[in-house]
C-alpha cells in the first residue's frame, strides 16, 4: 500500500465529462435561442439547464471526494458501486407510480370518453405516455438497477467506470423526461413504442452505448471464469436494443431548429421496420431483460440451483435467433408480401418451445422448495410472473397464426395478450426483484412487512385478472361483431354498436388496472417503511419469513 | 468461490455443472424430452408450411409455395363473389323506383338490409345508431322533416348533402346571424326568442315584452319561418311549433342560435355511395319512423 498521499485533481473522466456537458448546453442554448417552435425550445431550454447541473454536480462530486480512486476491492472482497443502482431502484419505483396511473387514466378514458381534456390530456397524447412510462422508464430503469447490481455480483467486479455508471442512469431519466413530456405538448415521431423525435433518440443513442460498455467493461473485469446466465440475456438485451433503435429511428430532421424529422424508410418498408423493432422490443426488452431478472432473482431467492444448465443456453440461443423474425405477424392481411407473413407467422410458432424454456428453468428451480412459496411472498410473486410469461407466450404464437389473427387484429384481445405478459410478467417480476433487492441494498435484514407484500400479491392478481378477462371477452366479442354479416351478405353491426358493446368491459378493465395501482402504492409504502426503518427495530420484530396468510 | 465442487443435488439427484456464482449454482438436469420433441414439431409445421405458403424471398421473387395462395388474390375473389351476389340480388333495385321499392316486401326487405348497414357505417355517427339524432343533428325518427320525408325528398338530401360545398344542387339555406351581424340587439333577441318559445307553448322569462317579440318575429323571421312559425319544407327553414329542436329550446340555446345562426351541414353522399345504396338509404330512413 502506497502511503504517499496523492495531489487531488480532477481525474481524464471528469474533465471529458464536464467539456462534453458544457458543449452541449451551449448547444441547447443555441438551437433554444433560434428555434420558432415553443415544446422544442422548452426541451432544448431543459437540455440546457440539465447539462449545466451535471457539470455542477460533477464539481461538487470532486470536492467531497478523496483524492484517490475507489479500490475495486477492499480486503479480498469487490468493493461494489451500488449507489447508482440505488438511484436506478428509485426512479423505477416513482415511474411505475407515474405510468400505472396514467394507464388507469387512459383506460377511464376509453370508458368515459368525456374525461379527455383536450389537448393536453386526450388519449393520443397521454397514450405513449403510458406505454413509455410502463415499459421504458419503470422497466427500463428496473432493467437497469438490476443489471448493475446482477453483472457485479455473479462478476465479482466492480462496475466499470467511474461517472460512466452514473452518465447512464441520469442520461437516461433525462431521455425519459423528454419523451414523456414531448407527448404531452404534442412532440412525436408516431411510431408506436419509439415515438420520441430525432434529438431524443440521439441523445438515447449515446446513453445507450454507454451502457453497453459499462456493462462489458464489467464483465471483462469478471474474478469467475464463466459469464453467469443472466448476463447472457442482458447482454443480448443491451446489444439488440441499441440495433433496433438504430433500425427504426433512423430519421433526417427537417432542420436543427425544429422537433420534426421524416423516417428514412417509406410505406410497407416503414410498417416493416416499425414492427421488427415493435415486435423485439417485447423479445429483447421485455423478455430477455426480465429473463436475466429471473435467472438470478428467483434462485437466489428460492436458495435452489437453476434446474437445467442445457436447457439455458438452448432456449437462450433458439430465442435469441427466432426472435428477431416475428415481427411481420403485427402486419398480417397487409400490403406486406405474403412471403413475410409467412416468415412472421412460421417463425412465431418455433418461438413457442424456446420461449417456454425459460418458464420451465424458473418454475423447476422451485423443485424442493416449493413449499417457500406458502410462506414467502415475494418469492409467489416471481414464481406467479414466471407463470404470467408461460400463458402470454403461449397465447402469443397462437395469436400469430393467420386464421386466429384474422379474428385477434385491432381488437382488445391484443391489449389483453399484451397486458397479461406486461401485468403478470413484466411488472410481477420486476416487483418480485425490487422487493429482494431494497433490503439488500439498503442492508436491511428484511422487508418492513411480508403482509403488505402478500395484500399486494392477491390485490394485484384480481386486477390483472379482471384486465385480462375482460379484454378477452370484449377483443372475442368485437372480432366477431365486425366479421358478423346477415344472411343478405350486409354487415350486422356498424362500427359505433361494436363501440358501445366494449363500454361495460372497459369499466371493468379501468377497476382492474385500478387495483393493480392500489396495490403498487401498498408496495411503495413497504419499500419506504424498509428504507427509512432503523435496522435494529423492524427486521428483529418479526421473523424473516413469516406466514403468508 | 469462482470454480466449485461439482456436487450431487439431493431434492432431484441431478449433478451440479460445477459452477457458482454469488451462491448460484446450475444442475446437469438434460432438456426435457416432450420440451425438446414439441419444439421439433414446431419446426416440421413450420417447414410443411413453407412448401404450400409463400415463404423464402429469392433475388428477384419468392418461393410461391405449392397452393399459390396469396393474400390479395383472395380478397380479390371475396370481393368478386360478394359482388356477383348482390348484383343479382339487387339487380331489381337498381331499376325499381323508390315507391316500387317500398311496395315490394322482397324488394323492401334487401334495401333495408342494405339501408341498415349502409346507414350504420356513414350516418350513425352523427344521426346516432337508430337514427334518434342527437344535438345539431336531426332526430330521423320523429316525422319532423327540414327538407321533406318523402322518399323522393329524402333521397335528394342524402344525395347532395346539406350546405356541401362541393355539390352545386345542395339543401341550402342560410339564416342571418342576428346578433353577429348588428341586425337585431341583444334585448330584441331576448325578446324574439322568448316569443318563439310561446309559439311552441314554452313558459316565457318573467317580465319580457312578448307583444315586441311578436313584432321582432314578423318583421325578421316570418319571411322564412311563416307568420305562425310552422316553416317552410322548400325553403328548409324550421318548423318552431312541433316541441322537436336541432338545436335545443332552452331560452339560451335559442339565443344562440339566433344570435350567430347554426347553419350546420351534411355531406353529399352522391359522391361517396352508389346511386342503389342511396337508394336503399332513402328506403331505411323513410322507415325508421319519420317517413312521410
Amino acid at each position: 500500500m502506497a502511503t504517499v498521499s496523492q495531489p487531488k485533481s480532477l481525474w481524464s473522466g471528469e474533465i471529458g465529462l464536464i467539456a462534453v456537458l458544457a458543449i452541449l448546453a451551449l448547444l441547447c442554448i443555441y438551437i433554444a435561442a433560434n428555434t420558432i417552435e415553443g415544446a422544442y425550445g422548452f426541451h432544448m431550454a431543459l437540455g440546457a439547464i440539465c447539462a449545466a447541473a451535471g457539470i455542477y454536480a460533477i464539481w461538487k462530486r470532486y470536492e467531497a471526494r478523496p483524492a484517490a480512486r475507489p479500490p475495486l476491492e477492499i480486503n479480498g472482497l469487490p468493493n461494489y458501486n451500488f449507489g447508482v443502482v440505488k438511484f436506478l431502484t428509485i426512479m423505477a419505483l416513482f415511474w411505475g407510480l407515474a405510468g400505472m396511473a396514467v394507464g388507469v387514466y387512459i383506460a377511464s378514458e376509453l370508458a368515459f370518453p368525456d374525461l379527455n381534456i383536450a389537448p393536453w390530456f386526450n388519449f393520443g397524447r397521454l397514450r405513449p405516455l403510458h406505454t413509455s412510462a410502463v415499459i421504458f422508464a419503470f422497466g427500463g430503469n428496473v432493467l437497469l438497477a438490476t443489471s448493475f447490481y446482477v453483472v457485479q455480483r455473479t462478476c465479482r467486479a466492480r462496475l466499470a467506470g467511474d461517472l460512466a455508471p452514473w452518465f447512464v442512469a441520469l442520461g437516461y431519466n433525462f431521455f425519459i423526461l423528454i419523451a414523456g413530456t414531448g407527448y404531452l405538448l404534442g412532440i412525436t415521431e408516431s411510431k408506436e413504442y419509439a415515438e420520441p423525435e430525432w434529438y431524443a433518440d440521439l441523445w438515447l443513442t449515446i446513453v445507450w452505448v454507454t451502457y453497453l460498455l459499462v456493462f462489458l467493461g464489467t464483465i471483462f473485469r469478471r474474478k469467475e471464469p464463466h459469464i453467469f446466465v443472466a448476463n447472457w440475456f442482458y447482454l443480448a438485451f443491451i446489444l439488440t436494443i441499441a440495433m433496433l433503435h438504430l433500425g427504426n429511428n433512423a430519421a433526417v430532421p427537417i432542420s436543427l431548429f425544429s422537433a420534426k424529422s421524416v423516417i428514412v424508410w417509406s410505406g410497407v418498408q416503414d410498417a416493416m421496420f416499425q414492427w421488427w423493432y415493435g415486435h423485439n422490443a417485447v423479445g429483447f426488452f421485455l423478455t430477455a431483460g426480465f429473463l436475466a431478472i429471473m435467472y438470478y432473482f428467483v434462485p437466489k431467492r428460492a436458495e435452489r440451483p437453476i434446474y437445467s444448465y442445457r436447457l439455458s443456453i438452448i432456449h437462450f440461443w433458439a430465442l435469441i435467433f427466432l426472435y428477431i423474425w416475428a415481427g411481420p405477424h403485427h402486419l398480417h392481411y397487409t400490403a406486406l408480401p405474403d412471403w413475410t407473413q409467412t416468415l412472421g407467422m412460421t417463425f412465431s410458432i418455433m418461438l413457442w418451445m424456446p420461449s417456454w424454456g425459460g418458464m420451465i428453468n424458473g418454475l423447476l428451480t422451485l423443485s424442493g422448495a416449493w413449499d417457500k412459496l406458502r410462506t414467502d411472498p415475494v418469492l409467489r410473486m416471481l414464481v406467479v410472473s414466471v407463470a404470467f410469461y408461460g400463458m402470454s407466450t403461449f397465447e402469443g404464437p397462437a395469436m400469430s397464426i393467420k386464421t386466429v389473427n384474422s379474428l385477434s387484429h385491432y381488437t382488445d384481445w391484443t391489449v389483453g395478450h399484451v397486458h397479461s405478459g406486461a401485468l403478470g410478467w413484466v411488472a410481477f417480476v420486476s416487483f418480485g426483484a425490487l422487493y429482494c433487492l431494497v433490503p439488500w441494498l439498503w442492508n436491511k435484514r428484511e422487508l418492513y412487512s411480508l403482509k403488505l407484500v402478500n395484500w399486494h400479491f392477491w390485490i394485484a392478481t384480481l386486477g390483472i385478472v379482471l384486465y385480462i378477462t375482460s379484454m378477452w371477452v370484449s377483443g372475442i366479442l368485437q372480432g366477431l361483431m365486425w366479421r358478423s354479416y346477415t344472411s343478405l351478405g350486409y354487415l350486422e353491426y356498424s362500427f359505433i354498436e361494436t363501440v358501445a358493446a366494449m363500454h361495460p368491459f372497459y369499466v371493468i378493465r379501468a377497476i382492474g388496472g385500478g387495483l393493480f395501482l392500489i396495490a403498487y402504492c401498498l408496495m411503495l409504502y413497504n419499500v419506504y417503511m424498509t428504507i427509512t426503518a432503523s435496522e435494529a427495530a423492524a427486521p428483529a420484530a418479526q421473523p424473516s419469513l413469516q406466514p403468508a396468510e | 468461490m469462482s470454480t466449485d465442487p461439482v456436487q450431487v443435488d439431493k431434492v432431484s439427484g441431478q449433478t451440479t455443472t460445477g459452477h457458482e456464482w454469488d451462491g448460484i449454482r446450475e444442475l446437469n438436469t438434460p432438456l426435457p424430452r416432450w420440451w425438446l420433441w414439441i419444439f421439433y414439431a414446431s419446426i416440421a409445421f413450420a417447414f410443411g408450411y413453407w412448401i404450400f405458403y409463400p415463404s423464402w424471398p429469392l433475388a428477384s421473387n419468392f418461393v410461391p409455395g405449392v397452393l399459390g395462395h396469396t393474400n390479395r388474390a383472395a380478397v380479390l375473389a371475396d370481393v368478386a363473389f360478394s359482388n356477383q351476389v348482390r348484383k343479382e340480388m339487387t339487380a331489381d333495385l337498381q331499376k325499381a323506383t323508390l315507391q316500387q321499392i317500398a311496395d315490394s316486401p322482397k324488394m323492401l326487405e334487401l334495401a333495408l338490409a342494405q339501408g341498415k348497414a349502409a346507414f350504420g357505417d356513414n350516418c350513425s355517427p352523427c344521426h346516432g345508431s337508430g337514427g334518434q339524432g342527437q344535438k345539431g343533428y336531426p332526430n330521423l325518427t320523429a316525422g319532423r322533416w327540414l327538407w321533406g320525408g318523402t322518399l323522393d325528398q329524402i333521397q335528394t338530401t342524402i344525395t347532395h348533402g346539406i350546405r356541401a360545398p362541393n355539390d352545386v344542387d345542395t339543401r341550402s339555406s342560410m339564416m342571418p346571424a342576428f346578433g353577429k351581424d348588428g341586425i337585431l340587439t341583444a334585448a330584441q333577441i331576448q325578446q324574439v326568442a322568448n316569443y318563439v318559445r310561446a309559439l311552441d307553448g314554452l313558459e316565457p322569462e318573467q317580465g319580457v315584452d312578448l307583444a315586441a317579440g311578436k313584432q321582432i318575429f314578423a318583421d325578421n323571421c316570418a319571411a322564412c319561418h311563416g307568420d305562425d312559425g310552422k316553416g317552410n319544407i322548400d325553403m328548409g327553414s324550421a318548423n318552431l311549433t312541433t316541441k322537436v329542436w336541432l338545436y335545443g329550446n332552452d331560452i339560451n340555446d335559442l339565443i344562440t342560435t339566433i344570435t350567430y345562426a347554426r347553419n350546420s351541414t351534411m355531406p353529399a353522399w352522391g359522391q361517396r355511395l352508389d346511386p342503389e345504396t342511396i337508394k336503399s338509404l332513402a328506403v331505411y330512413v323513410h322507415s325508421l319512423g319519420g317517413g312521410k
